[in-house]
């Protein structure tokens, strides 16, 4: 048998950070710019090759649904852009919150990679705005997310849907952190046997059960090279992979990220650390979130209806994966609450 | 008493359901099927139902559009395709009304503005989106009441009930959603978001509204004017409800909905398709009741030169 180890050992992997984007999400879309300017240089010193910057909801994603950001897209990304000099900026793009022109916008204020968000059995959605990032040079990247709620045969389907739309990058996305080790194996290597070779698979986890670091490696030995992770983990629900655990382990197994492990610590301990509302950490409503299936940023609403309505935070999740609620229906937080409180005659 | 005589662009979701709807009008009779794909569902059922059809698109209805006595015919086609389809039957004095989200002619949510084009003499009304007919009465309610300085709206639609124009023109769907909620709404800046959920069995379309006013909102007069408004709308959609709210926190105003469709086409959970074709089919029968009356007449539009 082929150990995990012997798998990995000499792969080359990409690590893309995500505190300036998923990390928005715990911060409640209100970093600074000088804090972006501040993070996203440590990171590039660090050698982390990709940044993502944008509103958690991707561009276009500041709202009322969402939180409104305390700047701009356009503003964080040109912030950033001028002050990072190896890295690539990336942004999130979600067809039917953000709009061809906000992708234009971003490409504009130095953008150069665009993950083009759909739920995992939504791909088509993803047409204009996958074809709209290869005219304008983007890595483009298909990112399907809540990939736990589709089998691995309906997700290889949408992906490959993706790629014929010229995606160039597919990205398995745990949005939930819902996967064990298995549900990402057979699904990142079924998309490895099937598209072509030289489209790169990605894989996104969400820490909300511990798995992130365990997760991502089970995507690499299955034939990803790219993952995703945010320094300090400071991400939506329990945050996503710590990038600086990540390339620990990289480093022990031999798997080259080309990342200064020891810089990256550092950024993560002094730069991102220091700004977290609250250190990371898997409390019992995100563990609900993976324990359930539930998208990890309903975690801020369902808290807030928590204190406002005195209903438990977790009973809203649960009741939130038995309507089969996606990303982006935030909405839908509020509006269970209220007809739970109304139930329970709390209103 | 006599009928106008219409013609569905568009066999898919949205052309058939419609279908059904005219099938059922006092003063609107459905008599051409327009489509792409020869041999394809949609033109089948529409000659099933006694329709012509033709699988040349529009340029195969057109030679038959005055021996038929053609007055109005409704795209269901993609944003893409419409201007030029519109192009085409406005030169021979049809009416159209644009269920793409192309957004070429004057917008209209019929309880909110339909009166307001009477009169016009617009050769071509569009019918913004679902989720702008679904929403813009609420941001109506509200803004009738007092100053929107921004309205947000948010609608999650069942991955069944939506066709592949829909999704392949998902920006226009959005951008032209976002318009029309801030200009046929009544507020200053607006905004949408559209959410395709796959949930099986699928679910009824919500739509949520979010209104920002200007000044403290006066909440007796707003819960009173979003119950009336909903009233409005239930009288050509019966399944539009008021699941949650309003509710009030500081100057932002939350309204939580549910369509729910008649199930003529696609089941009950398609409310997005429901209000769509409600809608289209209303407006087409204010401008047949004109036509008839005597009170319009069509004219055929010259291209400008």
């Amino acid at each position: 048998m082929m150990t995990l180890g012997e798998k990995v050992k000499g792969r080359k992997v990409k690590l893309h950070d995500m505190c300036l984007r998923d990390g928005m999400h715990s911060m409640r879309h209100q970093i600074t710019l000088e804090q972006m300017i501040e993070i996203a240089s440590g990171l590039d010193e660090a050698g982390v090759p990709l940044i993502q910057v944008t509103h958690g909801d991707g561009l276009g994603g500041s709202s009322l649904n969402y939180g409104r950001g305390l700047h701009s897209d356009r503003e964080y990304i040109m912030a950033v852009a001028k002050h990072v000099k190896n890295a690539a900026i990336s942004v999130l793009h979600v067809p039917g919150i953000g709009t061809l022109d906000e992708l234009r916008m971003a490409a504009d204020c130095g953008a150069t990679c665009v993950h083009v968000a759909s739920h995992c059995t939504e791909a088509d959605v993803t047409e204009q705005h996958i074809g709209l990032g290869r005219e304008l040079g983007l890595d483009t990247v298909g990112f399907l997310m809540m990939a736990h709620m589709t089998t691995p045969e309906h997700l290889l389907e949408q992906a490959l849907l993706m790629e014929g739309y010229g995606a160039q990058t597919i990205y398995c996305v745990d949005s939930a952190g819902y996967m064990l080790p298995d549900d990402v194996t057979i699904r990142i290597a079924g998309l490895r046997a099937t598209l072509q070779d030289e489209t790169e698979i990605g894989f996104h986890a969400h820490h909300n059960l511990g798995m992130g670091v365990a997760n991502s490696l089970a995507a690499v030995a299955a034939g990803a090279s790219r993952i995703d992770g945010s320094a300090a983990g400071l991400g939506a629900g329990a945050g996503n992979t710590p990038l600086e655990l990540m390339a620990a382990v990289s480093e022990r197994l031999g798997i080259e990220t080309g990342v200064d492990l020891f810089k990256l610590m550092d950024v993560a301990e002094d730069r991102v650390l220091p700004i977290m509302p609250k250190p990371p950490r898997a409390d019992r409503d995100s563990i609900t979130l993976g324990f359930a299936g539930v998208y990890s940023t309903f975690l801020y609403k369902a808290k807030e209806a928590e204190s406002k309505y005195g209903l438990s935070a977790r009973d809203i999740l649960m009741e939130l994966a038995r309507k089969k609620m996606i990303g982006g229906q935030e909405d839908m937080i509020e509006d269970t609450a209220l007809s739970m409180a109304k139930a329970r005659e709390l209103i | 008493m006599d009928k106008i005589k219409c013609a569905i662009i568009g066999p898919g979701n949205i052309g058939t359901d419609l279908l059904y709807k005219l099938l059922r009008s006092e003063v609107l009779e459905p008599v051409w099927m327009v489509g792409i794909e020869p041999g394809s569902e949609g033109l089948a059922r529409a000659n099933t139902l006694g329709l012509k059809t033709t699988s040349e698109g529009v340029d195969g209805l057109v030679p038959h559009v005055i021996a038929d006595r053609v007055q109005i015919a409704f795209d269901a086609t993609s944003a893409y395709v419409h201007p030029e389809n519109s192009r085409k039957l406005n030169e021979l004095g049809v009416l159209v009304i644009d269920l793409t989200p192309a957004a070429i002619g004057p917008l209209c949510v019929p309880p909110v503005n339909l009166k307001d084009l009477a009169g016009r003499q617009a050769m071509n009304v569009n019918m913004v989106t679902c989720a702008g007919q679904a929403t813009i009465p609420m941001v109506a309610a509200v803004s009738k009441i007092q100053k929107v300085a921004y309205a947000e709206i948010i609608a999650t639609v069942a991955s069944k009930s939506i066709g592949v124009g829909t999704r392949k023109n998902i920006d226009e769907f959005t951008r032209t959603t976002s318009a029309a909620v801030a200009k046929v709404g009544g507020a200053a800046q607006g905004k949408a978001i559209v959410i395709v959920n796959p949930a099986e069995p699928p679910l009824m379309m919500r739509d949520t509204v979010y209104c920002e006013t200007v000044d403290e909102p006066d909440q007796a007069a707003i819960t009173a004017s979003v119950h009336e408004m909903i009233a409005t709308v239930q009288e050509y959609v019966p399944g539009y409800k008021l699941k949650n709210g309003p509710t009030f926190e500081g100057r932002k105003v939350s309204i939580f909905l549910e369509v729910e469709g008649l199930g003529d086409f696609l089941p009950k959970y398609a409310g997005n398709l429901d209000i769509m074709t409600a809608a289209g089919a209303r407006t087409a029968e204010m401008f047949a009741r004109d036509i008839l009356a005597g009170r319009l007449k069509l004219e055929p539009v010259k291209e400008n030169a």
